[in-house]
């Protein structure tokens, strides 16, 4: 199991050092700083074996969380946890610095007391944690409250409490997706995919039994067949779509999804992610860019790029940036763009052209001349692809919410006093154009 | 606050080791502060002061001298106080076991608090105390606490079993707390059901033979219930344990899969690892034609895939298991190879991942799509990057043969663009094809031929000259091109050299009448002018053969190859099935059993899949049961001790091994037969001379013997310096015993033992191998990790003869101090790998740092007194040597034998003082000051380097030789 945590800032001094096992030695933190942190070279891989002592680290700006053992561990177990330490962190004090680490560095080492025993992670679910560790310390507690916060932190519902009381009973469910493209110079889609999620920020009185449904083709196909719905088969399948895989929050029952493919939680107060997905079929790319790079001789380039919106005229796209990569050698650039503005960025090597908003079914166009220093660099340029950034108000694998129903028996409200909200937002994830 | 300032502080004090004396006061002043904010009455600044306290240790500063000021704040009723004091007494209590039991009174009355809270933290905190005395006191809360109304306090109870058990074994025993642990897997709470297990697997892991975690269908039971209850590391722990079991038949398996995997759907890629890990091992049992099969290995990809969504970290993780799991069910993942396309932002850990799958996945369906993306790979700027592409694009070539003509005109492209690395790569992948589809693509040995100034990697340069040599008929000007790297001989790499002998050969073989000349050249470079040995008996043998028997010659040189076959870089399969029981872990990151990473008895526990079900397919089972060492793991070229198949040139290496193996040693040549023996059984008495080593070794004489390779050479003369060493080499350096390096029990029989030793200014490691197994041993090789002097073998392991069972060979192993270069922990540790037929075996061993002392360490007086004045005082280091019964004369002289050099001696009242100096073979000059008092067995040594960290070390080497 994991034997030691460490924290360091960038310069490779230690914020926090927590050892667990007997078998990690003080010299362990030297080791990291001078073997990787110190190291001359860039990392070439996220665990590290020195002396036989094995190093995972992970970096949140320029803060190393490095996490030490001698055995055979769950890797994939630590890493988790890593993330887990760093989103428990920003919940209690925000953005993982150096100065908030070194001001709460007795809540850390709480913390670390509480979530990990013996190289063990233990429950760190958030909304448990709070009960009990406090910024403010710890607060007295009636005996009452000291058995509930110990059964909910070991209970099968460990990321709730009880009691919770909204006078408006609210919740917002977010789609968020980031549509990820790699397309050949001449359009041949290579890769494509969808990685969505679902946040939902629940503010909901009790403990509310929730039901989650969405136009999953799975399930629609086989209410189609049962003759239940009042869809005609055909149609619903249109706008359904498959999800290739997808992954919940613990408090989704994952037998009951598995054997009848729904959805059923009691959710954590505020805001969480209830599940993950990802498409790879029928996917609506938002735009489409087509590239023309061409050599002028040895020194000059000659660069147009078109953009193309595809999606329904009503809708806006907002923050669209292309980046057109260009040679190290660039000495000048003169861009022509119709619209937004286009900027050469030397550090970045690149002309950054940002829209700020663009209707579906539109297109643009930027061109642009590059003059080259004469090298004698024998090495091509590697021509990176164009990439691309923007937000459409849509889900770009076609996911829609169907309902999402609340029951909770022992209050008086019922599903339909709820307040729902649901919004798409569709975002580029990794958008490549090769050019 | 006062955290920075401490830490700027401490950072002084860390540097400035010798200087402590100053840094004493303050030291004291600010501990002496401490200690009466400790005692205020204040609750407030109590705290603070514990604050402080806490930041201090955790920079690395001693402030154990507070120990009683701490413990005397723990009884208070401040949990967050407590909490503070509890972690200041993990830290130190066992440095202060006495004080610690001070703490005990409190903790015992902790143990007993209403507040569920306390008394789990008190029972967590008191298993973190390292003290004999404490434990027995831990005992009876323990006992109480895995009893507790509360399931808080169990579930901490619970790991605090683990931890005691990991302080005495014994006691937990004793006590009966393993009974109460098992008790624990039925409890009603999944998280202390999920406790229990842990601690339980780690207990059963260090008693690999104990019935400890005694899975039985009724506790498999109880697990899967929890769960589905549980947290996500809980779930972790179930699955890693659950993975332990052997179902009884294929449909108790069958049923555990059917519950096992509703966890591919969690968000936590952990817990999806450790279920397919589960689900990979009990699929094995399932019969191939049940319908469930089928369906199982269809729900294993999506989550596979998802896990490639996750943060790099994890998705390094994910690719290193999924390289595994394509080895073993290909079927799997055969129709997503477009997710593993390299992204261009992804970290390069992650980009070299993919490209392995994806060689992995290519088959003559996707083949097309697979080289459009290595071609565009192959242009991207990360040099190992584009290596490993170009590779790839080979090693399409030879696995899918239909795609083999697109590859070689890929390849043409890219030698196009004449990026130096990329032509070197591409020209050594070209060779594979050709000796992969012989008589096929010669017609682009033009294009190659053009490129030959361009090449300046050894391997490039030799791959082109077996193309030369090989098709010598076809091109024109062979023979020029020959001669102009002949030119350059002796500068050559041996693998060039040892190349470039048999292209000329051929080339003679094949045009014997224009290339007369040459080939006596080159047979004369060969065994007149080098001093390599390998290269002299392969140019004896040549010349022999020419000179004998041409015909012969013909057969032997110009032999039919064997073909080369695919899959060049899987995965031995005994340890690939090892490594599928570890999915999610270290091992299956690292591509290594445990036992090759973890010390002690931990996981040398191997672990095996469990045997399919039988269900009229005995040949799958027997596929699957079949892993005995007979199994020989499928390679490129023949085995690397065949001197045959060294004559027959095939001498090349093989196409890169991604597992992290050791490389067959074999084209490294330069490694002298006899050498080794006889060097050291001459070098005390003649001092060294290198000379007369090599001319014994060169030798036609010795040639029968080393062809045959029948009686054992090595073995004999190894003998013989062993009688040497026993008379001992009065003014030569001191030569430590063997010491036993390798356990037998570790290596599958495989027993080293070895030292270390500088003999006429070469440094040597004397192995002594002994096969305690029962089948014969061959094939050995031997490599380095990169370590702190660059130490790297300087030639092969020259293990001539097989190794039968119960034999024990002695080799030396000649090395040189220009390897790779890496600061190992501690400095003089030196990782070792060590192939044989069976298996590869890692070990470590440290070798004193008087090694690398070499022969013209001596300083110029002048010299010395200004380096000594030039290094700063802080690097000074004193140490005292006692027992010594010398006179600084003699210790002056025996230290020479050592190459530490005495540069002057000073008497001053009764006191000889004696300045020294080393050499290391980096460069690094230790300079030192020896005080011997007439009389006293005492000396006092101050060590001055620039380097400080070896000063401890060198300190070691003075104690050893004066007192050898």
């Amino acid at each position: 199991m994991i034997g030691g945590l460490f924290i360091y800032n960038h310069k490779g001094e230690v914020l926090i050092s927590r050892v667990y096992r007997d078998d990690i030695g003080r010299n362990a933190v030297d080791a990291f700083r001078v073997n990787v942190i110190h190291a001359r070279q860039q990392v070439r891989s996220p665990v590290t074996n020195i002396a036989r002592t094995s190093f995972f680290h992970v970096k949140r700006s320029n803060i190393w969380l490095a996490a030490v053992t001698k055995q055979n561990v769950n890797a994939a177990m630590v890493f988790e946890f890593l993330y887990k330490m760093c989103d428990v962190m920003t919940a209690y004090f925000g953005k993982i610095s150096e100065e908030n680490i070194k001001n709460n560095f007795v809540l850390i080492y709480e913390l670390l007391d509480e979530i990990l025993d013996f190289g063990y992670p233990q429950n760190s679910e958030t909304g448990a944690l709070k009960t009990f560790i406090t910024q403010q310390g710890i607060k007295s507690q009636t005996k009452e409250e000291q058995s509930q916060i110990t059964s909910q932190v070991t209970g099968q519902i460990g990321w709730r409490r009880e009691g919770i009381k909204y006078r408006r009973n609210e919740l917002f469910l977010d789609v968020l997706e980031s549509v990820n493209l790699l397309m050949s110079p001449q359009g041949q889609v290579l890769s494509a995919h969808v990685s969505g999620r679902v946040v939902m920020k629940s503010y909901l009185s009790g403990m509310p039994e929730c039901k989650f449904g969405m136009n999953d083709k799975i399930v629609i196909d086989k209410q189609g067949k049962g003759g239940t719905t009042d869809d005609s088969g055909k149609s619903s399948g249109k706008q359904s779509i498959a999800i290739d895989d997808c992954t919940f929050h613990q408090c989704v029952r994952l037998s009951k999804f598995d054997s009848e493919r729904s959805i059923s939680f009691i959710p954590p107060d505020g805001e969480y992610e209830l599940m993950r997905y990802r498409t790879t079929k029928d996917i609506i790319l938002p735009f489409r860019v087509i590239p023309l790079v061409r050599e002028v001789g040895r020194t000059k380039l000659e660069v147009k790029v078109v953009i193309k919106s595809n999606f329904k005229p009503s809708l806006l796209a907002q923050k669209i940036e292309v980046r057109i990569p260009t040679p190290l050698n660039t000495s000048g650039v003169q861009v022509i763009c119709m619209k937004g503005k286009a900027k050469y960025k030397a550090s970045e090597n690149a002309i950054v052209w940002k829209i700020k908003r663009m209707a579906g079914m539109k297109e643009s166009q930027i061109s642009a001349e590059i003059e080259l220093l004469p090298t004698n660099d024998k090495k091509k340029w590697a021509r990176p692809p164009i990439s691309m950034n923007f937000e459409v108000p849509f889900a770009p694998s076609g996911l829609k919410v169907r309902y999402l129903k609340v029951f909770e028996p022992k209050l008086n409200y019922s599903d339909h006093d709820v307040i729902k909200w649901v919004r798409y937002i569709g975002r580029s994830g990794i958008y490549e154009t090769r050019c | 606050m006062e955290w920075a300032s401490q830490l700027c502080e401490n950072r002084g004090l860390g540097s400035k080791m010798t200087d402590s004396k100053y840094f004493t006061t303050t030291k004291k002043g600010e501990i002496f502060e401490l200690k009466a904010e400790l005692n205020s009455d204040k609750k407030e600044k109590k705290k603070e002061a514990v604050k402080k306290v806490i930041a201090s240790m955790t920079v690395g500063k001693d402030v154990s001298a507070l120990f009683p000021d701490v413990v005397n704040c723990m009884q208070t009723d401040n949990l967050e106080l407590k909490k503070l004091v509890y972690l200041y007494l993990m830290n130190y209590a066992k440095s202060q076991p006495d004080m610690a039991i001070m703490a005990v009174n409190t903790f015992v009355k902790d143990c007993e608090d209403p507040n569920p809270l306390i008394r789990a933290l008190a029972v967590r905190t008191m298993g973190c105390i390292r003290v004999d005395k404490i434990t027995e006191y831990l005992c009876e809360p323990l006992r109480k606490c895995l009893k507790d109304e509360d399931p808080y306090v169990r579930k901490t109870a619970a790991v605090c079993v683990a931890k005691l058990h990991d302080i005495n074994a014994q006691l937990v025993e004793d006590q009966g707390f393993l009974d109460t642990l098992k008790d624990l897997i039925s409890d009603s709470n999944p998280m202390v059901v999920a406790n229990a297990v842990a601690a339980l697997s780690e207990i059963a892991e260090s008693h690999p033979n104990s019935n400890l975690l005694d899975l039985n269908p009724q506790t498999i039971n109880k697990l899967l219930t929890a769960l589905n209850e549980c947290t996500e590391w809980g779930q972790i722990f179930i699955l890693d344990c659950l993975a332990n079991y052997t179902p009884r038949d294929d449909r108790e398996s069958q049923s555990i899969c059917e519950r096992v995997t509703p966890r591919l759907s969690h968000a936590n890629s952990a817990v999806v690892l450790s279920a397919v890990k589960v689900l990979m091992k009990f699929m094995e049992m399932l019969p191939k034609d049940l319908d469930y099969y089928g369906t199982l290995l269809k729900k294993l990809a999506p989550p596979l895939v998802t896990l490639l969504s996750a943060e790099p970290e994890l998705q390094y993780v994910a690719l290193r298991n999924i390289n595994l799991i394509v080895q073993k069910r290909p079927e799997i993942l055969k129709h997503e190879m477009k997710v593993f396309f390299v992204k261009y932002n992804d970290p390069i850990y992650v980009k070299l991942e993919k490209l392995d799958i994806m060689i992995r996945l290519a088959s003559q369906a996707n083949i097309a799509q697979v080289l459009a993306e290595l071609k565009e790979y192959a242009t991207e700027v990360d040099v190992d990057f584009v290596r490993k592409a170009v590779r790839a694009i080979g090693r399409c070539a030879i696995k899918v043969e239909q795609s083999a003509e697109r590859c070689v005109s890929t390849l043409l492209d890219l030698i196009q663009t004449k990026v130096n690395y990329v032509v070197q790569e591409a020209i050594v992948v070209i060779k594979d094809i050709f000796r992969k589809y012989p008589n096929k693509y010669e017609s682009v040995i033009a294009t190659l031929c053009e490129n030959l100034d361009s090449l300046d990697e050894p391997e490039a340069r030799a791959a082109m000259i077996w193309i030369v040599g090989e098709y010598a008929e076809r091109i024109d000007n062979a023979d020029e091109l020959l001669e102009s790297f002949l030119e350059g001989f002796h500068d050559e790499s041996t693998q060039v050299q040892l190349q470039l002998l048999t292209a000329i050969v051929k080339l003679f073989l094949k045009k014997p009448t224009e290339t007369q000349e040459l080939v006596q050249q080159v047979l004369s470079l060969a065994t007149q002018d080098s001093d390599n040995p390998d290269l002299r008996d392969r140019g004896y043998i040549y010349w022999r053969l020419l000179s004998t028997d041409p015909v012969a010659a013909k057969e032997v040189v110009l032999a039919e190859k064997p073909l080369i076959s695919e899959e060049t870089d899987l995965i031995e399969p005994t340890l690939l099935e090892e490594l599928i029981c570890h999915i999610g872990t270290l091992a299956s990151v690292y591509h290594k059993p445990p036992s090759a990473f973890v010390e002690g008895s931990r996981g040398v526990q191997h672990r095996r899949l469990p045997p399919r079900a039988g269900s009229g397919e005995s040949a799958e089972s027997s596929d699957v049961g079949q892993s005995g060492p007979s199994e020989a793991p499928s390679a490129v070229i023949p085995s690397q001790g065949d001197l045959l198949g060294d004559l027959l040139n095939l001498d090349l290496a093989p196409p890169t091994a991604t597992v992290p193996s050791v490389q067959p040693s074999m084209q490294m040549g330069a490694m002298d037969l006899l050498g080794g023996g006889l060097d050291s059984l001459l070098g005390g008495d003649i001092g060294g001379s290198p000379s007369m080593g090599a001319s014994l070794g060169a030798a036609p004489a010795a040639m029968p013997a080393a062809l045959g390779g029948a009686p054992a050479v090595g073995g004999g003369l190894g003998d013989l310096f062993d009688l040497g060493g026993g008379v001992g080499m009065p003014t030569g350096a001191y030569i430590a015993p063997k010491t036993l390096w390798l356990p037998a029990m570790k290596a599958k029989g495989l027993e080293i033992s070895g030292t270390f030793a500088r003999r006429g200014g070469i440094i040597q490691m004397d192995l002594s191998l002994t096969n305690k197994a029962m089948s014969v041993m061959t094939d050995f090789a031997i490599q380095f990790n990169r370590n702190s002097f660059g130490m790297a073998p300087a030639g092969p392991l020259q293990v001539l003869t097989p190794l039968s069972p119960n034999q024990t060979i002695d080799v030396s192993l000649p090395l040189s101090t220009s390897g790779p270069v890496m600061k190992m922990e501690p400095l003089n540790n030196l990782q070792v790998a060590v192939k044989n037929n069976i298996d590869v075996f890692y070990f470590s061993c440290q070798y004193p740092i008087s090694l690398l002392f070499v022969e013209d360490g001596k300083m110029e007086r002048q010299v010395f007194l200004a380096t000594w004045k030039d290094i700063p005082n802080d690097n000074e280091a004193q140490f005292q040597i006692k027992d010594i019964h010398l006179n600084s004369d003699a210790a002056s002289n025996k230290l020479q034998g050592s190459n530490i050099f005495t540069i002057a001696k000073r008497t001053v009242e009764g006191q000889d003082m004696l300045y020294l100096s080393i050499k290391l073979t980096n460069g690094i000059w230790v300079l030192a000051e020896m005080r011997v008092q007439t009389g006293s067995p005492i000396y006092t040594l101050s060590i001055k380097c620039r380097a400080p960290e070896v000063n401890q070390f060198v300190c070691q080497c003075y104690e050893l030789v004066l007192k050898n």
